[in-house]
C-alpha cells in the first residue's frame, strides 16, 4: 500500500479529477489522436500557437482512460500553455527521460514542477504507457503546428518527425 | 506420486496441488500471490518444467529427420505426445496438428481456406473455398484471435462476415444464432467459453444448425480445454483450437483439431520441408494431416510438456477440476454481486460460466483497478482481453478480469473481492452505484 500512494500521489488524484484542458479546441493549428491498444485508452490533443508561431497558446484535449493518462494531459495542459515552443520541447524531454528512470536519480522540479508527481510512475513499467499518451500526442501536435507556421512564413521546412518511442511507449 | 492418495469421490487437494506449482509460493508486492490470470496464462508445475528439461538432457534430436536411433526416440516422444493429447480431447492422433498456439490454429484454418479459394487444393478442397454470396458468422463476443481471420478470408475472398449478436449482459443462445446461420452461411466460428464473460456456447445446438446448412464450424477451445471435460468428435465441431500454455503447458505450442478427411483436404498455408511427397521443380504434393500443416523444425520439447500437463490434468480428473471450477466460478459471482457499484459482466447466478469475473468499477478505470489488486498482491488481468467488439457492446472500453484455475483457492477468490470492495473509496469515487 505504501507503494501504491508513490505512484497515486495527490497531485495525480487531484489532476485526473479537475482535467484541466478537457474539452475540444476550437481552430487548432495541429490535432492528433492516439490510442493505447493495450486497454484502450485514447486521447485527442489539441494545439495552437500564437501569431508569432513561436508560443503555445492554447492546448485542448478529449480523452478516456484510466486516472494517470487522464492526470497527465491535465498536468500537461497547466504546464505547456503560454511556453515557447522551445521549452516546451524541453518540457517533453524532460518528462520522457523522467518516466524512462525506472524510478531513479531526482526528477527535475525546475523544468517540471508539479509534474515531477509522475516520477512515480517511471517504477511502474505497464504504466509508463498510460503517463505518455498525451505528451506524445503534444509532440505530433507540435510538430506538425511548428511546421505548417514554417511553412505560411516561407520558410524551409526542416522538422523531423517527433523521435519514435520505445517499444513501451508505442500507442 | 502425488494424487495416489485421491479418489474420484473427493474434491481436489489443493495443498497438495499447490506444492507442485513454485511460482505460487511467491510473494507480490509483500503479500502471498493470489495469482487470478490463469486465463490469460496459467502457470506449470514441476513436473511439465521436469518432463521438458529431461527430455532436452536425454532424448532431444530432430524428429522425423534422418534414420539414426536418437532420431527414433525424440520422435516417439513427439508423437507419444501428440497421442496423449488427442486421447485428452476425443480425437484421433492424425487429427491434431500442433501449431504455435491457437491464434497460429485458427490462422492455419483461415488461411488455407484463401488458398482454396485462390485455386489451390483442387476439387477435394471445394469444401473450404468461399465466394461472393457465401457467409462466415461469427459472433460479438469473439477474441481477436477468431475474429479477424474471419475478416481477412472474408475480405480476400469477397464472401460476407456476418455475427451472432449478443444480449446486454454479453451473452447469446441459440435462437440468437438462429437468427444468423441459414442457408449462405459456410461457416461458424465461435469460443466454446468466453474469455471476458464466461459464457458457455450451446456446442452441439450451433453445430446441429450449422451442419442442417452444410457449413463448417470452428471451435475457439482456450477456455474449455484447460477447464472441462471436452471431447471434439461428441461434440462434432470440425475444428477446434486450444493453446498449451493456458492449460499448465509450455509457451510456443498450441493445438489445431480437425476432422481427418477435412484435415486431409484442408490446404497447408505454410509450406516447407517435412510437408510433402514428391518435389519437382514446379510443383509439390503433401503428404496427409498432420504433416502436411507442419512445415520446418517443430516445437519438440514443447509438445512433450504439454503432454506431461494433460498427464497431470488427467491425475486430477477434468471432472474434479471442473467441478472445482464450478463452485469458484459461483463464489465469484455471488461475491462480485455483493458489492456496491461494481458490475458483473455475464450471466448473473444460477448460470453455469467458466472460473472468471469481469468487472467494471464506474469512475476507476480497470488500469486503475488492476494496480490496487496488484498492490494487494492479487494478479488480474485488465484492458479488453482480446475483444474490442464485445467490450464496444458492452458500454465499456476496458475491464478488470479474475480468472481461475486447478490451483485457485475460495480464499485467492475471497481476497480478490474483498479488495474490489475497497477500490472506489481509495479513488475516492463514491454516488449511484452501477
Amino acid at each position: 500500500m505504501s507503494d501504491l500512494s508513490g505512484l497515486y500521489q495527490e497531485l495525480i488524484l487531484d489532476h485526473s479529477k479537475r482535467r484541466v484542458g478537457d474539452g475540444a479546441l476550437a481552430d487548432p493549428h495541429a490535432s492528433h489522436h492516439e490510442l493505447n491498444p493495450t486497454c484502450g485508452d485514447e486521447i485527442t490533443l489539441g494545439l495552437r500557437l500564437d501569431a508569432s508561431g513561436t508560443k503555445v497558446e492554447a492546448v485542448g484535449w478529449q480523452g478516456d482512460g484510466c486516472s494517470i493518462s487522464m492526470a497527465s494531459a491535465s498536468a500537461l495542459t497547466e504546464l505547456v500553455v503560454g511556453s515557447d515552443v522551445a521549452h516546451v520541447r524541453e518540457l517533453i524531454d524532460g518528462f520522457r527521460s523522467m518516466l524512462r528512470s525506472q524510478g531513479a536519480g531526482e526528477p527535475d522540479e525546475d523544468l517540471l514542477g508539479d509534474a515531477i508527481a509522475f516520477h512515480g510512475v517511471s517504477k511502474y513499467v505497464m504504466r509508463v504507457k498510460c503517463a505518455m499518451l498525451s505528451w506524445v500526442a503534444l509532440e505530433a501536435c507540435l510538430n506538425a503546428a511548428v511546421a505548417a507556421a514554417g511553412a505560411a512564413h516561407a520558410v524551409p521546412a526542416g522538422v523531423t518527425d517527433a523521435s519514435a518511442p520505445t517499444p513501451s511507449e508505442q500507442a | 506420486m502425488t494424487f495416489e492418495s485421491m479418489t474420484t469421490s473427493q474434491p481436489l487437494d489443493l495443498a497438495s496441488i499447490r506444492r507442485d506449482f513454485p511460482y505460487l509460493a511467491q510473494e507480490l508486492n509483500g503479500f502471498p500471490l493470489a495469482y487470478l490470470d490463469s486465463g490469460a496464462t496459467a502457470q506449470r508445475p514441476v513436473q511439465v518444467l521436469d518432463a521438458e528439461r529431461a527430455f532436452l538432457e536425454h532424448a532431444n534430436a530432430a524428429v522425423h529427420r534422418g534414420a539414426s536411433t536418437l532420431v527414433g526416440t525424440s520422435t516417439t516422444a513427439f508423437e507419444d505426445a501428440r497421442a496423449t493429447v488427442a486421447r485428452f480431447v476425443g480425437a484421433g492422433e492424425r487429427e491434431i496438428v500442433w501449431a504455435e498456439n491457437a491464434t497460429d490454429a485458427i490462422n492455419i484454418v483461415a488461411l488455407g481456406m484463401a488458398d482454396a479459394a485462390a485455386g489451390l487444393g483442387g476439387a477435394e478442397a471445394d469444401v473450404f473455398r468461399l465466394g461472393p454470396g457465401d457467409e462466415i458468422v461469427v459472433t460479438e463476443a469473439e477474441h481477436h484471435a477468431n475474429l479477424i481471420p474471419w475478416q481477412r478470408l472474408a475480405a480476400k475472398t469477397g464472401a460476407t462476415l456476418r455475427w451472432i449478436p449478443v444480449d446486454d449482459d454479453g451473452t447469446w443462445n441459440i435462437d440468437h444464432a438462429a437468427s444468423v446461420i441459414g442457408e449462405k452461411t459456410r461457416l461458424v466460428a465461435f469460443a466454446h467459453v468466453s474469455n471476458v464473460t464466461g459464457h458457455v456456447a450451446p456446442v452441439t445446438d450451433v453445430v446441429e444448425l450449422a451442419h442442417r446448412h452444410a457449413a463448417l464450424v470452428v471451435l475457439d477451445a482456450c477456455q474449455s480445454v484447460p477447464h472441462r471435460p471436452t471431447d471434439f468428435a461428441a461434440l462434432g465441431v470440425d475444428f477446434a483450437a486450444f493453446s498449451a500454455h493456458k492449460m499448465l503447458g509450455p509457451n510456443g505450442i498450441g493445438v489445431l483439431y480437425g476432422r481427418a478427411h477435412l484435415l486431409d483436404a484442408l490446404p497447408p498455408a505454410r509450406t516447407g520441408g517435412s510437408t510433402i511427397t514428391t518435389v519437382t521443380m514446379e510443383a509439390a504434393e503433401f503428404l496427409p494431416s498432420p504433416q502436411r500443416f507442419e512445415a520446418g523444425t517443430q516445437p519438440v520439447s514443447q509438445a512433450v510438456g504439454l503432454a506431461e500437463a494433460v498427464r497431470y490434468l488427467e491425475r486430477l480428473d477434468m471432472h474434479r477440476v471442473h467441478e472445482h471450477e464450478v463452485e469458484l466460478a459461483a463464489l465469484m459471482v455471488d461475491e462480485v454481486s455483493r458489492i456496491p457499484g461494481v458490475r458483473l459482466v455475464g450471466s448473473g447466478a444460477g448460470v453455469e460460466r467458466g472460473a472468471l469475473a469481469s468487472v467494471d468499477v464506474p469512475g476507476v478505470h480497470a488500469h486503475d483497478v488492476g494496480q490496487f489488486l496488484d498492490s494487494r498482491g492479487i494478479a488480474v488481468r485488465v484492458g479488453h482481453h482480446c475483444a474490442q467488439p464485445l467490450h464496444r457492446r458492452l458500454g465499456l472500453r476496458a475491464t478488470t478480469r479474475a480468472s481461475a484455475y486447478v490451483y485457485t483457492t475460495a480464499d485467492e477468490v475471497r481476497r480478490f473481492t474483498a479488495a474490489l470492495g475497497e477500490v472506489r473509496a481509495f479513488f475516492g469515487v463514491t454516488g449511484a452505484s452501477a
